[in-house]
């Protein structure tokens, strides 16, 4: 640490190559931060955080084919189920399908399954009583400006009215936020009463539900549950198929795109061109020094920290870019989250990320200084000095 | 300065092919033929003639465009892929009927009687056997097993009517039959064969209990390639939907009758439905995801593009500062600052055409025909191919030498400015 000034005073020997060198290392890890966090929104989906203990029960021929009503008790009565909850896609749209939100008439037990989501209880309560009644998601609320009181309007697709009519009319009775900031891109949801859904749909009510969720009373035993509420349905004609609520989203999930993949491509990319760029950079800056390095071993540096110096004014090379970068990334995810909500997967840039992120820096500051460095290292003070 | 660098820029990435095409004769004219023109192209040669001398820093520019390319280029070339397929599905004279408000086949129920008065509709066209060309089809959602990784995947089953051939006459068979009506048997989409558990010809395959036989392979050579069909009948009595679909596709007299028989079916008081071409149908599904995948490629090629400037800026300044005494030598015997100019951009934007074409050919050898598979509008997988378009290419080599024109400019005013005094004092 003692010698920071020097290393440091090395970095900025070329102002305008380093700048230069900074901003492409910026540009890198702004690009690093961004792309991290639309990947972190699509793994947190995957229920990293909550959901744990949880199952869920779909219909094993494909989640969009209903489960009969009739299992509910029977689940109830599996040795280690908690509790049993069931809900619908409803699949309704608002005004254009391009607002496309998910929303599920739910039954009345739902909510406390998913203690992620906080609900005043005095809402929680009208949403009890009322038949009509809908909550959503604060961060639905804020995309269209719903607040309490407000009727929405929603496009049926799948369940027309008994009456026939497309048009299902909910009084927004409550707003829940996610307890866990990181659960947020979740809260673009609207949820419903079951039992007003089962009342006024023409069809796809009555003797059947879309999934149940069940909570488990001991997590440890979710595969046992699992296998024996699949057992009641074995050889019918709906048989099911239980799995984690976790493995259910990151399946789901995968099906739409294998997004680490074009990820981890995009970033292979970045960095092979930043590599090349920044050790170029690093091979000129040593190559110019070579009589400052030998001057350096002529009053008593070991070659040993010769090679330090450079390695470390690579990775503060890195680090500084790097961290600039990232912070910008982060001003930038919070800019567009507040600004349009979640229909942009970003997850903010918290801890992991950013050891990622660091680890990134450190390990290619160490790559592109080391051949500079031995280099640094190997020289002979006398050849240094006469320009050989 | 700003606006005299972002107008070019902007200029160069919108540019048609022949206005450019314009510029590099004109270019090369007067490289040839004016006096000023061939001072700098006797510059310029020199400039490429050191090149070797400094290929690390030079190949910065090069690798480090290629990877704005490259990325920008297979990105786009996922967006384009996706589009194709969805948009070479469906005619304008074949229509769709969904109930109404449905959005999606999926989600939509036709029971038997709405499907007998639509086919009835005057403006659908009768085959020579006198029946109206409509199948009502019916589809479903199957969850198979991928072969690649055994992760359970959604599969289309379409169940098809007798007329579905006549309805899409590019559905052709390239392998084994088409499946007997009547009986549980299954013909796979070129896709989607090989890439699920049980979908390949002489497999057997367990839907909602009972087996199936896997009888045949058909190409349609759009997104219905990515489905499995069967007997409508047959599928609805496995699935117990008893005589309802969910759709009905029919064959149109001509294009122009779309209108009409559109007025007709949404206003008739006995049925409720949405009636759409195909071609339409299907073209909507691409737009979101389309607008997706553009956005990312776009946002990821500029600020990929900012870093690589960076990069071809350092290059060639280091590049001129290498150079000085003899850019000096040349001002001290009489060249003008133009042709310096001239010579160190030329220099930078070779290196930029020649990054760029090294991006643009990666991508195209590694991602062009390489096939994905999304989530469609039906919640089953469309597995569609990445599409490098000779335009994609066009448009990468644009962004090539857009960076490589922002990163020589400055250097070559500054190489021009240089005192020659200062220059040739240079070591």
């Amino acid at each position: 640490m003692k010698y920071f000034h020097l290393v440091w005073a090395a970095l900025f020997r070329r102002k305008t190559r380093t700048l230069f060198t900074l901003l492409s290392v910026l540009a890198a890890f702004l690009l690093f931060g961004l792309l991290d966090s639309v990947r972190t929104a699509f793994a947190n989906a995957g229920g990293s955080v909550a959901g744990v203990d949880r199952l869920v029960t779909f219909s094993k021929v494909s989640f969009t084919m209903a489960l009969p009503k009739s299992l509910l008790p029977r689940i109830q009565a599996v040795p280690g189920v908690a509790e049993v909850a069931y809900a619908n896609w409803f699949g309704g749209i608002y005004q254009d399908p391009k607002n496309f939100f998910p929303n599920e008439a739910v039954s009345e037990n739902f909510l406390d399954l998913y203690p992620e989501w906080v609900l005043p209880a005095e809402q929680r309560e009208a949403f009890r009583h009322t038949r009509s009644g809908a909550v959503i998601g604060a961060s639905l609320a804020k995309r269209f400006n719903w607040k309490i009181g407000d009727k929405i309007p929603l496009q049926a697709t799948i369940f027309p009215q008994k009456n026939g009519s497309n048009t299902w009319t909910f009084d927004l009775v409550g707003i829940f936020h996610a307890r866990d900031p990181k659960l947020e891109g979740q809260e673009n949801v609207l949820f419903f009463n079951w039992d007003h859904f089962n009342e006024a749909t023409q069809f796809g009510g009555g003797n059947t539900v879309g999934w149940y969720a069940i909570k488990l009373a001991d997590v440890k035993r979710g595969d046992q549950v699992a296998q024996a509420i699949d057992a009641l349905s074995a050889d019918s004609d709906h048989e099911s198929k239980t799995q984690t609520e976790q493995s259910f989203t990151t399946a789901l999930i995968s099906q739409f795109a294998d997004i680490g993949l074009i990820v981890g491509a995009i970033m292979g990319a970045v960095f092979f061109t930043l590599v090349l760029l920044t050790g170029n950079t690093m091979a000129q800056a040593v190559r110019e020094r070579i009589p400052e390095l030998a001057v350096l071993k002529t009053i008593g540096f070991s070659s040993q920290s010769v090679l330090t110096l450079v390695l470390a004014e690579a990775v503060l090379l890195l680090v500084l870019g790097g961290a600039i970068g990232m912070a910008l990334a982060g001003v930038v995810v919070d800019i567009v989250r507040a600004r349009i909500g979640n229909t942009v997967p970003l997850a903010p840039l918290d801890v992991s990320i950013w050891l990622l992120g660091l680890a990134l820096m450190v390990a290619i500051g160490l790559v592109v200084g080391v051949l500079p460095a031995v280099r640094g290292m190997r020289l002979r003070i006398v050849d240094a000095l006469s320009g050989r | 300065m700003g606006a005299a660098v972002g107008l070019p820029v902007l200029l160069l990435i919108v540019m048609p092919w022949w206005i450019l095409i314009a510029l590099v004769v004109a270019l090369a004219g007067w490289l040839a033929f004016t006096r000023i023109g061939q001072q700098s192209w006797s510059v310029t040669k020199v400039g490429i003639a050191t090149i070797p001398q400094r290929l690390g820093s030079s190949s910065v520019v090069v690798v480090g465009i290629a990877g704005v390319v490259g990325v920008l280029v297979a990105l786009l070339a996922m967006g384009a892929g996706f589009q194709a397929t969805l948009r070479e599905t469906g005619t304008d004279d074949t229509v769709i009927v969904m109930r109404g408000g449905a959005q999606t086949e999926l989600n939509s129920v036709v029971d038997h009687d709405t499907a007998v008065v639509v086919s009835q509709a005057p403006q659908v066209l009768h085959n020579s056997g006198g029946q109206p060309i409509a199948s009502p089809e019916l589809v479903v959602v199957a969850s198979l097993p991928k072969v690649s990784d055994g992760l359970d995947a959604n599969v289309e089953i379409r169940g098809v009517g007798e007329h579905a051939w006549e309805v899409r006459p590019n559905v052709k068979m390239i392998a084994g039959r088409k499946f007997t009506p009547g009986l549980r048997e299954l013909i796979a989409g070129k896709n989607a064969a090989g890439r699920f558990k049980g979908v390949s010809v002489g497999s057997t395959l367990k839907l909602n209990g009972q087996l199936w036989s896997m009888v045949g392979e058909f190409d349609s050579g759009d997104s219905h390639n990515s489905e499995v069909w069967g007997d409508a009948g047959v599928v609805a009595s496995t699935y117990r939907r008893g005589s309802s679909t969910t759709s009905v596709s029919m064959k149109l007299i001509d294009a122009g009758s779309f209108e009409a028989i559109k007025a007709a079916l949404t206003t008739d008081p006995r049925i409720k439905v949405d009636v759409s071409t195909t071609k339409e149908y299907y073209n909507k599904q691409s737009e979101n995801l389309t607008q997706a995948i553009r956005v990312l490629g776009i946002t990821v090629g500029i600020i990929m593009a900012v870093g690589a400037v960076f990069g071809a800026l350092n290059t060639m300044y280091a590049a001129v500062a290498a150079r000085a005494r003899e850019i000096a030598t040349l001002r001290a015997i009489g060249f003008r600052g133009v042709p310096v100019i001239v010579s160190v951009l030329l220099e930078t934007m070779l290196l930029a055409v020649l990054g760029g074409a090294l991006g643009a050919g990666l991508a195209w050898a590694i991602f062009d025909d390489y096939t994905a598979s999304t989530l469609g509008n039906n919640f089953s997988q469309i597995i569609f191919a990445f599409s490098v378009t000779p335009q994609l290419l066009w448009s990468g080599l644009k962004w090539a030498l857009a960076i490589g024109f922002i990163g020589g400019l400055f250097p070559a005013v500054r190489a021009a400015r240089l005192p020659v005094t200062v220059g040739l004092r240079e070591l």
